[in-house]
C-alpha cells in the first residue's frame, strides 16, 4: 500500500510538468494577440505595441518565456491577469468556492438519484421501468446543456415564477463572504432566510449540471449491477434464503459500486471543468466563466494558471479515487 | 395580555415588512453584461468598465449633458480659452466632497491637486503613479493627450490651467470622456503610504452620485447613494449591478423583475419586449458606423470608378432588413446623426445595379473581376453579423459580374492583417468616443491614419485631409460644420468606403423605472433615476 501511494504520487510530478508545458504552448499556438485584442478597432502604434510586449514579457523568445514562467510557478507565483492586473491565484481562490459548491451539490444530486435508478433498472431488467430509465438517461446524456438550462429557466422561472433566473442570492441579502460557500456563509451570518434563498438559487443550476453525470452514473450502475447479479455468489445468497433487499443492497450493490465510484470520481473532475456553460447561463461567479473569458481575451497568465490549478485538482481527485479503489477492493490491496 | 403581545408582534412584523419594502423600493438592480476590468477608468477602454466606474462613481471637469453629446460644466464651473487656443483655464467647483467609505474618509474637498494628480499620472512617465496597475493609459494616448498636453498648472486651490502644444477643438469634448475622470489625490497618497497603491484602482473613491460598497467578480457590484453629492443626493438609495453575461438570461431576469434595467438586448428579443406592457424600450441611433472599405492601394480599387460602382451595386436596405432586422438605419454619412444632429451629404449612392455595371464598363471592366471581402469573425455594436453581410454583398456583386470570396480571420489577426493592408476590401466599423465629428474623420480617413493603417482604405486625399485638419483646430462650431460638409462631398465622390449602417441602440427597462436617459455613447448613467 505505501508503495502504491508513492508510485501514484511520483506519477503526479511528470503529469504536472506536462500540463505546465502544454497549457503554455497551446494558448500561444491559438491565433490572436492579447495586446491587439485589447486595442480593438482603435489599434495601437508600433512603439506602444513594442512597449506593451516588453511590459508583459511577450518580446522574449518562447523558451525564455517558458523557463521564466516555470520558475515563477515553482515559486508559487502564477502571474497577474493581463486584463485586470490582479494575481491569478487571488482571482482563482475568490471564484473557486462557487464552482466547488455547485459541483458538489450537483454530484450529490446525481449520485442520490442515479444509483437507485441504476439498481432499479438492473433489477427490473427488460421491463418498462428499465426501458424508461435507460431512455431518460440517454436523453439526459445527449441533451445540449445550453438549451436545457434555458428551457428550465423559461418554464420554472419565467412562466411559473417558482425559481430565480440566475445568481447565487437575492440582492436584498448582503452576506459577508467568509468561506466563499454561500450555503455556509449564510449559516455563519445566522440568516435563515438568506440560507433558504441560497438553496433556492442552487436548484436549477445544480439540476442542469447534474444531468450528464446522472445519466452516466445511472448507466454505469445498471450495467455493473447486471454483471454482478449474474454471479454465482448472488445465486448462493438467494439460495440461502436471504431477503431480496439484502441480496441487492448488501451483496450486489457493494460489489457493483467499485466501477461506479471510479466513474463518480471522473465525473466530479469533469464537473469542475465542465461548469462553463452552466455558470455562464446562471451568472454563477465560478472559474468556468472566468476561464472562458480569459481564453477569448487571450489572457495568457489566467489561462495558464487557471488550467494548471484545475488540472492539479483533477489530479488530486483522481489520485484520491485511485486510493479509494484500492481500499474498497481487497483483491487489489493484496496484489500490491 | 396575549392580545397585546400578538398586536405588538404584528405591528413589529408589519413595520419590518414596510422597511424591507422601502429598502427594496429604493434599490435598483441593473443586469450588466460583464465584470469590469478595473474601477479606474483611466486604465481601460471598455464600456463595461466605464459603466461600473466613471459613470456612477466619478465626475470629470466637463461632462456630457445626459442623453446628448453636448458638453456641460462638471467639476469645472466655467473655463476660459486663450486667444491662440493653447491655454485653457478651469475654475473648479468649490465644496465638492469625495466619497466617505468604510476604507477611506476624506478630510478635504476636491481641489486643483486632484486634477493635477489625475492627469499627471497618465501623462508623466516619471510620476510614481504611472506604472501602478500596469500603467497602460490607452485612451489617454489614443486621444492624443500624451502629445497634446504640454503642462497642467495649479494656479490656486480652485483654478487649473492646461497648456496645449497645438490648438485642438476636440480638447473639451475629450475632457468629458471617461478617462478624464478626477480621482482623489488624498486617497492616492494614503494608499501609497500604506504600501497598497493598486487599491486606488480596485476600491474606488470619487465625487460621483454613487459610492462603491462591494464587488464580487462575475457576480455583482454594490453601490449606495453618495449623501454629500454636489448635485444633491440621488433618490435611489442603493444600486446593484447583477453581472449576467448571457443576453437571453438578462432578458429573463428583466421579465421576472430580478432586474429593473438590462444591458445589450438581443435584436431578436426587441419585438417581444415592446409587446410586454411592463417593459419599456428606449431607442436611439447609436454613435457608430458600419462600413465596407476598399483598399485604394490595390487594383482594381485604385480606380475611383470601380469604387463608385461598388457603391451603386449594394442594396443597403436589404442588408438592414436581413442583418439589422429593423435595428439600424442606412448610413449616408461617415458620422452618425447623433453627432451635431448631422444630416449627411446632399448626394448619396442609391442601389442601382445597372448603373454600377455601366460604370464598370466605362472603367474597362466589362468582363468583371474577382475580389475578396474580409468579414469580421465577431459581433460588434455596429455590425451584428459581418459574415452574413458579406454573403449578401457577394450576391449583389454577382449581379454585376463580380465574383467575390468571403475571407475571415481570428479577430486580433483580422485587425492586424488589415492594418498592414493585406485585404482588398474589408467590413469594419467604428464607435465614437467623444461625440465630435473629428473622432470619425481623423482616425479613419486622414493621411496619417493611412500611414498607421487605421485608415483601412489607405486613401489619402490632400484636399480632404486639409479640410479635416482645419476643422480640428477651428473653434467656431458653424465654421467646423461647413468644413466637414465640404470634406464629406469629396469623400462621397472619391468613394473609399460604402457607408452601410448606423445601428440603433436599445435600452430595455421596467416601466417602474423613472428618469432613465439613453446614452448616445452606449453607456448607462443612474444619476437622476428613481423607482416608482
Amino acid at each position: 500500500m505505501p508503495q502504491h501511494l508513492l508510485h501514484r504520487l511520483l506519477l503526479v510530478i511528470p503529469t504536472f510538468f506536462g500540463i505546465v508545458a502544454l497549457t503554455f504552448l497551446l494558448i500561444r499556438l491559438a491565433p490572436g494577440d492579447p495586446i491587439l485584442l485589447i486595442a480593438g478597432e482603435h489599434g495601437v502604434s508600433a512603439e506602444r505595441y513594442a512597449e506593451l510586449q516588453q511590459q508583459f514579457g511577450f518580446d522574449q523568445p518562447l523558451f525564455i518565456q517558458f523557463a521564466d514562467y516555470l520558475w515563477q510557478v515553482l515559486n508559487g507565483n502564477l502571474g497577474r491577469s493581463v486584463v485586470t492586473q490582479t494575481p491569478v491565484l487571488e482571482e482563482f481562490s475568490n471564484l473557486f468556492p462557487a464552482t466547488l459548491e455547485l459541483a458538489l451539490i450537483a454530484i450529490i444530486l446525481a449520485v442520490l438519484i442515479a444509483i437507485p435508478a441504476g439498481v432499479l433498472a438492473a433489477v427490473k431488467r427488460n421491463t418498462i421501468i428499465d426501458h424508461s430509465i435507460t431512455a431518460v438517461s440517454l436523453v439526459g446524456y445527449s441533451m445540449p446543456i445550453f438549451w436545457w438550462a434555458l428551457l428550465l429557466i423559461l418554464l420554472f422561472s419565467v412562466n411559473l415564477g417558482w425559481m430565480p433566473v440566475a445568481g447565487r442570492l437575492n440582492f436584498i441579502y448582503d452576506i459577508e463572504s467568509v468561506t466563499g460557500f454561500m450555503l455556509i456563509d449564510t449559516l455563519i451570518a445566522g440568516d435563515k432566510d438568506a440560507f433558504f434563498d441560497a438553496v433556492h438559487h442552487l436548484i436549477l443550476p445544480a439540476i442542469v449540471l447534474a444531468t450528464i453525470p446522472l445519466a452516466v452514473i445511472t448507466r454505469m450502475t445498471r450495467s455493473a449491477m447486471l454483471e454482478v447479479l449474474k454471479q454465482d455468489y448472488i445465486r448462493t445468497a438467494r439460495a440461502k434464503g436471504l431477503s431480496e433487499f439484502s441480496v441487492i443492497f448488501k451483496h450486489a450493490l457493494r460489489n457493483a459500486l467499485i466501477p461506479v465510484i471510479t466513474v463518480i470520481g471522473l465525473q466530479t473532475s469533469i464537473l469542475m471543468t465542465g461548469a462553463i456553460l452552466t455558470e455562464t447561463i446562471f451568472s454563477w461567479p465560478g472559474i468556468g466563466k472566468w476561464l472562458l473569458e480569459a481564453v477569448y481575451r487571450r489572457d495568457y497568465p489566467v489561462v495558464q494558471g487557471g488550467v494548471l490549478l484545475i488540472a492539479g485538482l483533477v489530479i488530486l481527485v483522481n489520485t484520491v479515487v485511485d486510493l479509494l479503489y484500492v481500499l474498497i477492493n481487497p483483491s487489489l490491496r493484496q496484489q500490491k | 395580555m396575549v392580545f397585546k403581545s400578538h398586536l405588538a408582534a404584528m405591528l413589529l412584523l408589519g413595520s419590518a415588512l414596510c422597511s424591507l419594502q422601502a429598502a427594496m423600493a429604493s434599490t435598483l438592480v441593473y443586469c450588466s453584461e460583464g465584470s469590469p476590468e478595473t474601477f479606474n477608468p483611466q486604465l481601460s477602454t471598455s464600456g463595461t468598465t466605464f459603466d461600473a466606474s466613471s459613470r456612477q462613481l466619478y465626475n470629470r471637469l466637463l461632462e456630457f449633458k445626459p442623453g446628448t453629446t453636448e458638453i456641460v460644466p462638471g467639476l469645472a464651473q466655467r473655463w476660459e480659452v486663450s486667444a491662440n487656443g493653447l491655454e485653457y483655464t478651469f475654475h473648479l467647483r468649490p465644496n465638492v466632497s469625495f466619497h466617505s467609505t468604510e476604507f477611506f474618509t476624506p478630510s478635504r474637498f476636491f481641489n486643483a491637486d486632484d486634477v493635477l494628480f489625475s492627469f499627471n499620472r497618465q501623462r508623466d512617465t516619471s510620476n510614481p503613479w504611472y506604472s501602478v496597475s500596469g500603467g497602460v493609459y490607452k485612451y489617454f494616448n489614443d486621444m492624443g493627450f500624451n502629445k497634446l498636453i504640454k503642462d497642467v498648472v495649479k494656479l490656486d486651490e480652485n483654478r487649473v490651467r492646461i497648456v496645449l502644444n497645438n490648438p485642438d477643438s476636440t480638447f473639451l469634448s475629450n475632457l468629458a470622456m471617461d478617462f478624464s475622470s478626477i480621482l482623489s489625490k488624498q486617497y492616492a497618497d494614503a494608499m501609497m503610504i500604506a504600501g497598497t497603491p493598486e487599491k486606488l484602482d480596485l476600491k474606488p473613491v470619487g465625487t460621483g452620485p454613487f459610492m462603491f460598497v462591494k464587488y464580487e467578480k462575475d457576480a455583482f457590484i454594490r453601490y449606495q447613494a453618495h449623501p454629500a453629492y454636489w448635485k444633491g443626493m440621488e433618490e435611489l438609495d442603493k444600486l446593484v449591478f447583477a453581472i449576467t453575461v448571457d443576453p437571453s438570461v438578462r432578458y429573463a431576469r428583466l421579465r421576472t423583475g430580478e432586474c429593473h434595467v438590462m444591458a445589450y438586448p438581443l435584436p431578436t428579443d426587441i419585438k417581444s419586449m415592446k409587446k410586454n406592457p411592463e417593459i419599456k424600450v428606449a431607442e436611439q441611433p447609436g454613435l457608430n458606423t458600419a462600413y465596407w472599405a476598399f483598399n485604394t492601394s490595390k487594383p482594381p480599387f485604385d480606380n475611383v470608378l470601380v469604387r463608385q460602382a461598388m457603391n451603386y451595386a449594394i442594396n443597403r436596405q436589404a442588408i438592414l432588413d436581413v442583418i439589422y432586422k429593423g435595428t439600424g438605419s442606412i448610413a449616408s454619412s461617415v458620422i452618425p446623426p447623433t453627432i451635431w444632429n448631422w444630416k449627411g451629404p446632399e448626394y448619396d449612392y442609391v442601389y442601382n445595379p445597372d448603373r454600377a455595371k455601366k460604370i464598370l464598363e466605362n472603367a474597362g471592366f466589362a468582363e468583371g473581376f474577382e475580389i475578396d471581402i474580409w468579414a469580421m469573425p465577431v459581433q460588434r455594436p455596429y455590425n451584428p453579423n459581418a459574415r452574413k453581410m458579406a454573403t449578401l454583398i457577394q450576391q449583389d456583386l454577382e449581379k454585376i459580374g463580380i465574383k467575390a470570396n468571403v475571407v475571415t480571420y481570428e479577430w486580433g489577426t483580422y485587425l492586424k492583417k488589415s492594418r498592414e493592408g493585406e485585404h482588398q476590401t474589408i467590413l469594419l466599423g467604428w464607435t465614437g468616443d467623444n461625440g465630435d465629428p473629428d473622432n470619425f474623420f481623423t482616425p479613419l480617413l486622414s493621411c496619417t491614419a493611412a500611414e498607421t493603417g487605421n485608415n483601412r482604405s489607405f486613401w489619402c486625399n490632400k484636399q480632404f485631409n486639409d479640410l479635416i485638419s482645419l476643422a480640428r483646430i477651428e473653434a467656431d462650431m458653424q465654421k467646423r460644420k461647413k468644413l466637414y460638409k465640404r470634406a464629406e462631398v469629396i469623400f462621397k465622390q472619391e468613394a473609399p468606403w460604402l457607408t452601410i449602417a448606423h445601428s440603433v441602440r436599445f435600452q430595455p427597462y421596467l416601466s417602474k423605472v423613472q428618469g432613465l436617459k439613453i446614452d448616445p455613447f452606449g453607456g448607462i448613467y443612474f444619476s437622476g433615476v428613481s423607482l416608482k
